[in-house]
């Protein structure tokens, strides 16, 4: 049998996720990172993206918010602040706030504190119909 | 001697009462159980989070980010988390009380101690003691808890620590042992002392993504934002528990009560009713 990876997800609400997996992708602080089991320890911060997991051949995926990601001994653990998963996500929220988000930065300047804000919420909610889109 | 009808009033005075402590109690069941899920379930987040900053720091010198460092003896901040209402046993006073003492007392020799509070029973109560040193009050929080508002707390205390207005924070709350017992618990929260399994750490060398410092710098605030978040539920938790716990009793001494009341006016109506007889038959005697 091959090796597999232990995935553990966790939001402050709930434990997300638990089970074993043959692959991960995760977005990294530094980019887009792919995990395999065997993969030597490290820690890293997780962006606002697309984290997908591989299970006996098929591919799921589960929209992240801001967290970390660590990885010791073929287990892997995420903590995160939201985790969604593909047909958790109301994709017309997301659209609305995708919607709501460009309104918002069209009028707002790079230097305003609303700036850094609302570019998040237009992350969040393209990542969010990125990955609504591959259920 | 009250007179029956007093007595039957006041029976189902005490009757009324006791609908009401049992319909708190149900409530309390209830609302016990959702405050319990969310508290347990927020624990595996916590305790990662603690594994990992173990495993983080320790590979650290004590000084490497500003959260770490232990400063002088200056002012230091205690967060008192009490509930918003009352009618649950000693659950605020005992809280309330620990935190006045930890203030009057102050054993750690800080020159100042300042108080924020959450919930509004801790305020009332504290108000007039120590009105000066209260800084800070929210209230309505555990209505409709959520980690957005533990989070804002935290930064709160975060940045005035970083502002070096405070050299520590301490947090006390009552943390939820089991629906009948809460323990008045007192943590340091700034700065983060970094604890945990040293076995379970191991000696393996992590690759740090961007780098070391960068990593610490996000996990340290958000380990206060939890701590925060989780003392918010275990509190809300325990309020329940708290009143559960109190209306029960209170309950039991209206059911008490009543079987008394209920003796006093059965004997006050054998004596009605003794006095009545003898009444006729001294007056049928008198006429023979």
């Amino acid at each position: 049998m091959a090796e597999k990876l232990t995935l553990e997800m966790v939001t402050p609400y709930k434990k997300v996720l638990s089970l074993d997996v043959d692959e991960i992708t995760a977005p990294g602080a530094m980019g887009e990172l792919g995990l395999l089991p065997g993969h030597t320890p490290l820690l890293t911060t997780l962006k606002i993206g697309d984290l997908g997991y591989k299970q006996d051949g098929k591919t799921f995926h589960v929209a992240v918010n801001w967290g970390y990601l660590e990885v010791g001994d073929d287990k892997v653990t995420i903590l995160v602040d939201t985790a969604e998963k593909a047909d958790e996500i109301d994709l017309e929220r997301a659209k609305a706030a995708l919607g709501r988000a460009e309104e918002a930065l069209k009028t707002l300047s790079q230097e305003d504190v609303d700036f850094a804000v609302m570019e998040a919420a237009l992350q969040r909610a393209l990542v969010r119909i990125k990955v609504a889109g591959e259920r | 001697m009250p007179s029956l009808k007093d007595i039957k009033k006041r029976i189902g005075s005490v009757k009324n009462t006791q609908q009401i402590t049992k319909a708190m109690k149900m409530v309390s069941a209830a609302k016990l159980r959702r405050a319990q899920e969310a508290a347990v379930a927020a624990r595996p987040y916590a305790e990662k989070l603690q594994t990992v900053l173990a495993n983080l720091a320790r590979r650290e010198e004590a000084d490497a980010h500003p959260l770490l460092v232990q400063r002088g003896k200056g002012r230091a901040l205690l967060v008192l988390m009490t509930a918003d209402r009352g009618l649950c046993g000693g659950f605020n006073a005992n809280v309330s009380k620990a935190a006045e003492q930890f203030i009057r007392s102050n054993e750690h020799g800080f020159e100042a101690i300042d108080l924020m509070i959450t919930g509004r029973k801790g305020n009332e109560f504290l108000r007039n003691r120590l009105g000066e040193n209260i800084v800070k009050v929210h209230e309505n929080l555990a209505a409709n808890l959520s980690y957005k508002t533990a989070a804002l707390i935290g930064q709160e205390i975060v940045a005035s620590f970083e502002e070096e207005k405070y050299d520590a924070v301490y947090l006390i709350y009552n943390a939820f042992q089991s629906a009948i017992s809460q323990v008045v618990t007192l943590e340091q929260l700034l700065p983060i002392k970094p604890e945990g399994d040293l076995e379970e750490a191991g000696s393996t060398d992590y690759i740090y993504e961007p780098n070391r410092l960068e990593v610490l710098s996000q996990i340290l605030p958000k380990m206060v934002e939890v701590q925060i978040f989780r003392g918010l539920l275990e509190s809300n938790a325990s309020e329940h528990g708290a009143r559960m716990a109190a209306m029960d009793s209170a309950s039991r001494n209206a059911s008490e009560m009543i079987g008394k009341l209920t003796l006093q006016y059965n004997r006050a109506r054998q004596a009605a009713i003794t006095k009545e007889l003898m009444e006729i038959i001294s007056g049928s005697e008198s006429i023979k």
